[in-house]
């Protein structure tokens, strides 16, 4: 069946996800190179481009990390293919080294960079605002204020990515790549098959001498850049009030949606922004000399407002702009249309539309719902394991953690995790705490994490000679982002050719790990004696914790397990292992068997062997 | 269109999305504007998922503090929770069979009074609507089916410009096609336990 994104119906009207629009915007731009690490907001793009290399010319791969990704892509377009390249906010941090110097470089095909910040961190470890990234690197950046936008926007950075010869940045935020709208599908480019690289070393190896060159360039293009964007249909004034705003990307809707609530469309100018670097400078500048005042209104950093300042500065404008620098806004946090509808009344004088909140004083208090690790997850029983080895040692341990489900490790009753900056940082860290505390280090990385960025951790383990305990939690498959492939995966079971499985065991002893066990976390005594020999041993050691992820083993058959009466009522498999299958009922232990996945943990961590499987007949 | 904003609040696993993307074909083919958000970080993993809907002249896709029009609570606690979304002249649809949150069900929290909760929320919101939608997914043949039996509810209350006949052909196009039949049943029990 064609992938519901290959449609090729120019004109007509679908409902699709921001990520699908950008997906197809794409396609129709005749994509032949895709590559990506996933992260949260992004990764349905992937996902989307994934399937549908299956089934067309289209190149796709999820790349080891963002660096190798971005890589990727540069090769392509340096062979004059159209290649994209897709990652989280943070993702673009482990990619700026290729980024920064690719700039210098240039591309042949097309290549677009996408973005996907995340602000309130909805599923991030940081909030950073990646515009920052296109005034460092120099690079063109477009941001797409609706689903529709963001379609035709992906459709244009590859043009705009030929006509300067430049990778383009297209950044995203939550909002757009998780909202749902109307999208008019355009019609699908045919991507080149074949690439062609000219050899050209004066210009394409970035040894000092061809640098000092290349930056040059760089500085020509980023001035033929702002000439495009002086003129871009993606910056447009409406209105032709006194009161000015410029704004970008979703902000763009709370204002237009506030404009008409407080009534206020003939007062008002609007200058939206979506060819956002270079800034149309000129643009804005006349935009300015026709406000009595202007207010900037972005998520995120001051990232235009400073901007615009400087701008009204070279004009001798002096009206009042405002932004975050009188603190109308927050560079906390995303913005939600009534935030925005306020700041706008409060800066215009006028009275704002507000509905009275509800008085909800007495409500009865409502328990939260924090997310879990699933019944039957593997790193559930790991961290028990892990917890009844730590028993045995005489000092206090240290958690370094990283980042997948089992950062969920950080909920009592587990409490196992003390120290996260990013990903790949559980084994760095671990290196730095053995060497600054006189305790017990014990880090956990998954193995999605581990082969994006653990690895030099390790082999820095092994040099040094650090003493701590890093345990490697294999669920064969990189769970928390939607079951993403990895180096590690046996893509076989999907049916995929063209994959080779790497090991992990083999990467562990081939650094030269002076004590490595492999175990199997669902057996609960076997694991903590290969955790507790594991602390023993001198140096780095490492321990393999490998079981698949429950929410993808099909092969498992599931038995669901009951509790009997042998039951003492301890409460050892609540409070110390805290399956979501269980229940109290009568004050006694219970099982949900449509929960319950048969691990057979619990069982094993019952001191009276109450927990049984429930007979096949019953 | 004056704008219509209605949230739908659910615990992972509950077909939350599934319900917003039936009401969003269901706009799209009748012409109505439409832009809809999520937030589901973890819904694999019991947390709970909010879908905003903005039907009408309207570009943004979220839903303020007391902004919302409608409030379609798939289990009563996160109704509750809510309701702070909502205004005086809001309408809630609500299923009332709880789904305990885990720290409740190891007895390390404690779930509201239910009995309650009719009364509390009908001081507050314009109209309330409660029905026990697991009780009739479970009747149509799949507990699965609890997000269909309350899109049912929401056209039943009339509070959308939505037909049954739209949300039903948008139904069939949404859901696999296994389990249509099962989701249709679902649909017309959600529909007759709305009493206007």
């Amino acid at each position: 069946m064609t992938h519901k994104l290959l449609t090729d119906n120019p004109g007509k009207s679908e409902l699709m996800l921001g990520n699908e629009a950008i997906a197809r915007g794409a396609i129709e731009a005749g994509l032949r190179v895709g590559a990506t690490y996933p992260g949260t907001p992004s990764s349905e793009i992937s996902l989307n481009l994934f399937q549908i290399s299956q089934e067309t010319d289209l190149y796709f791969e999820y790349s080891s990390n963002e660096k190798v990704a971005m890589e990727v892509a540069a090769a392509a377009a340096a062979s004059g293919l159209r290649s994209m390249c897709i990652m989280k906010h943070v993702g673009l941090n482990v990619a700026a080294d290729p980024l920064m110097t690719l700039a210098y470089i240039g591309v042949k095909g097309g290549m677009v960079i996408i973005s996907a910040d995340d602000p309130l961190m909805f599923s991030s470890q940081n909030e950073q605002d990646n515009r920052y990234y296109a005034l460092l690197s120099g690079l063109p950046m477009l941001e797409p204020s609706s689903i529709d936008e963001a379609r035709a926007m992906t459709k244009y950075a590859f043009e705009l990515s030929e006509q300067l010869n430049e990778p383009v940045i297209l950044r995203t935020t939550t909002r757009i790549n998780h909202s749902t709208g109307k999208v008019v599908l355009d019609s699908i480019l045919q991507s080149q098959k074949k690439g062609d690289f000219t050899k050209d070393p004066f210009k394409k190896v970035a040894i000092p001498a061809v640098s000092r060159n290349l930056h040059i360039q760089l500085l020509e293009n980023i001035e033929k850049a702002a000439s495009l964007s002086e003129s871009s249909q993606w910056n447009i004034t409406t209105g032709d009030g006194k009161w000015g705003i410029i704004c970008n990307g979703v902000s763009y809707n709370y204002i237009s949606d506030a404009i008409t609530e407080l009534n206020i469309a003939d007062q008002i100018r609007v200058l939206r922004i979506g060819f956002s670097h270079p800034l149309p400078s000129k643009q804005i500048q006349a935009f300015l000399k026709a406000c009595e005042r202007v207010l900037v209104v972005e998520e995120g950093e001051p990232w235009m407002e400073t901007q615009v300042k400087a701008l009204a500065q070279e004009i001798e404008c002096t009206i009042p702009i405002a932004g975050k620098s009188l603190e109308f806004f927050s560079r906390l946090y995303e913005y939600t249309p009534s935030k925005v509808r306020s700041v706008m009344a409060s800066f215009f004088n006028v009275s704002d539309t507000k509905q009275d909140p509800l008085s909800l004083n007495d409500l009865p208090e409502i328990p939260g719902r924090p997310p879990n690790l699933c019944a039957g997850c593997s790193h559930r029983a790991a961290f028990y394991a892990v917890k009844q080895a730590a028993k045995s040692l005489d000092v206090e341990v240290i958690y370094p953690t990283d980042i997948g489900c089992y950062t969920l490790g950080v909920l009592p009753p587990l409490n196992m995790a003390d120290y996260l900056i990013c990903m790949g940082s559980s084994v760095g860290t671990g290196c730095g705490f053995s060497k600054a505390l006189d305790k017990k280090v014990v880090a956990f990385i998954g193995d999605s994490t581990f082969f994006h960025s653990g690895i030099p951790g390790l082999v820095n383990a092994v040099f040094n000679q650090h003493q701590f305990t890093l345990v490697i939690l294999d669920n064969g498959t990189t769970a928390m982002t939607g079951h993403q492939p990895h180096p590690g995966v046996d893509m076989s079971q999907w049916n995929l050719d063209n994959f080779t499985q790497v090991s992990i065991e083999k990467i562990v002893r081939a650094i030269g790990v002076p004590h490595v066990e492999v175990v199997r976390p669902y057996q609960v005594n076997k694991t903590i004696d290969a955790i507790k020999a594991a602390f023993n041993a001198d140096g780095v050691s490492v321990v393999i914790a490998q079981e698949a992820c429950t929410l993808v083993n099909k092969k498992r058959k599931k038995r669901a397990f009951r509790v009997t009466d042998k039951c003492q009522n301890h409460r050892v498999c609540i409070n110390e292992f805290a399956c979501p299958a269980f229940y109290l009922e009568n004050n006694r232990l219970q099982i949900n068997p449509s929960q319950c996945v048969g691990c057979a943990v619990c069982a094993q961590v019952c001191p009276e062997n109450a927990i049984v499987p429930v007979k096949e007949s019953s | 269109m004056k704008p219509i904003r209605l949230i739908i609040v659910a615990v992972g696993g509950q077909g939350n999305l599934l319900a917003a993307r039936v009401l969003g074909e269901a706009a799209m083919a009748a012409n109505i504007p439409v832009g809809m958000s999520e937030i589901h970080g973890m819904a694999q993993r019991g947390g709970v998922v909010e879908s905003a809907l903005v039907l009408g002249d309207a570009k943004s896709t979220i839903i303020s503090d007391n902004a919302a029009d409608i409030l379609l609570g798939f289990e009563p606690s996160e109704t509750l929770r809510a309701l702070n979304k909502c205004h005086a002249n809001s309408w809630v649809i609500t299923n009332t069979k709880p789904l305990p949150p885990f720290t409740v069900n190891i007895g390390k929290g404690t779930y509201p009074d239910l009995t309650l909760m009719p009364q509390l929320i009908q001081q507050k919101v314009a109209r309330l609507f409660t029905l026990n939608a697991t009780e009739l997914a479970t009747q149509a043949g799949n507990i699965l089916s609890v997000n269909i039996v309350l899109l049912g509810a929401l056209t039943a209350t009339k509070a959308l410009p939505l037909s049954s006949q739209q949300m039903q052909d948008a139904i069939k196009k949404t859901v696999k096609k296994a389990f249509i039949d099962i989701n249709l049943k679902a649909f017309a029990l959600g529909e007759k336990a709305i009493k206007l």
